[in-house]
């Protein structure tokens, strides 16, 4: 896993939820092209983490080989779905499947630095907590953790894959009118998704934004 | 093969219709359905791309590129409405 900060001439500023397509092009000319989520808040720097993937195209230069001034393509600040602005209101829950988790940093920090009053909940849910992104700073939001995997001695979090009894836990009820983000992979989403609408979500309230398990789009 | 969303395809279409498309109304021709592009499921994994109907599956958005040269191929939609851009 690998933070990366970018420098990107003319950038005119992001929105909380978009992405850029970080392109690499092999010398042969051959193209390979990913999408990342920015996980910093608009009027801060472009930032993007980068999960390493086994067999991965582009993430393996971009946890390994890239160094400080190094030059990449890129394009965006993609994306006027999955975003938040303080105005769109709340209550706010989130729910981040895997690396996935930038997005919603992305939409915590703006939240805090506008010193809007929404109020917000995440739901995390990871393999192990070595596999946790932005944990120290995510200690100061309200934030339930799933561990998956495997789980440390002494854990007093959830322990299972997300199911429509935890939503009931963890989620706004529907009547406070909260809206709703979810992203990681496709199965994530979909369960997430379907979850919250059992539980009295409108459809239009939840916003998703899928990732292929393998990192692959 | 794993569906994605319209949101995995937000830069190719930036660069197809020089503009953010993910919030764009798109209307199914085989059921009717309507909703944000963002919405529509997204097969990546072909030689091209393909975009179906979250409802009926339809196929509603073809995206070829062929050398330097994107081929769109917009048949299965009824309709595409875009949002004004705030």
């Amino acid at each position: 896993m690998r933070t990366l900060e970018l420098e990107i001439p003319d950038w005119p500023g992001h929105v909380a939820g978009q992405h850029v397509d970080v392109r690499l092009t092999a010398e042969d000319g051959y193209r390979a092209e990913r999408a990342y989520s920015l996980a910093s808040a608009p009027g801060e720097p472009a930032v993007i983490t980068v999960e390493r993937l086994e067999n991965g195209e582009v993430s393996p230069y971009l946890t390994q080989n890239v160094r400080p001034g190094d030059a990449f393509e890129i394009r965006g600040p993609i994306g006027g779905y999955f975003v938040w602005r303080p105005d769109d209101g709340g209550p706010l829950f989130l729910a981040a499947g895997g690396s996935r988790i930038a997005p919603m940093r992305a939409i915590l920090r703006h939240r805090r630095n506008s010193m809007s009053e929404v109020k917000a909940r995440l739901l995390y849910s990871s393999r192990t907590l070595e596999d946790v992104i932005y944990r120290e700073e995510l200690e100061g939001e309200e934030v339930f953790h799933t561990l998956t995997r495997a789980q440390p001695p002494g854990w007093t979090g959830y322990s299972r894959r997300v199911d429509v009894d935890l939503l009931r836990e963890v989620a706004w009820p529907p009547e406070h009118g909260p809206l709703a983000f979810v992203c990681g992979p496709t199965s994530f989403v979909e369960s997430v998704a379907a979850g919250l609408v059992e539980i009295g979500y409108p459809p239009g309230r939840i916003k998703t934004e899928r990732f292929g398990a393998t990192g692959g789009r | 093969m794993e569906a994605l969303d319209g949101n995995a395809i937000g830069g190719t279409l930036y660069d197809v219709f020089g503009r953010e498309m993910t919030m764009a109304q798109a209307e199914c021709g085989g059921c009717g359905a309507r909703g944000p592009v963002a919405e529509c499921e997204v097969y990546l994994g072909g030689p091209g791309v393909v975009v179906r109907c979250r409802v009926c599956h339809s196929i509603v958005i073809v995206l070829v590129q062929v050398r330097e040269m994107m081929c769109i191929d917009c048949g299965g939609l009824s309709d595409l409405e875009l949002p004004t851009w705030r």
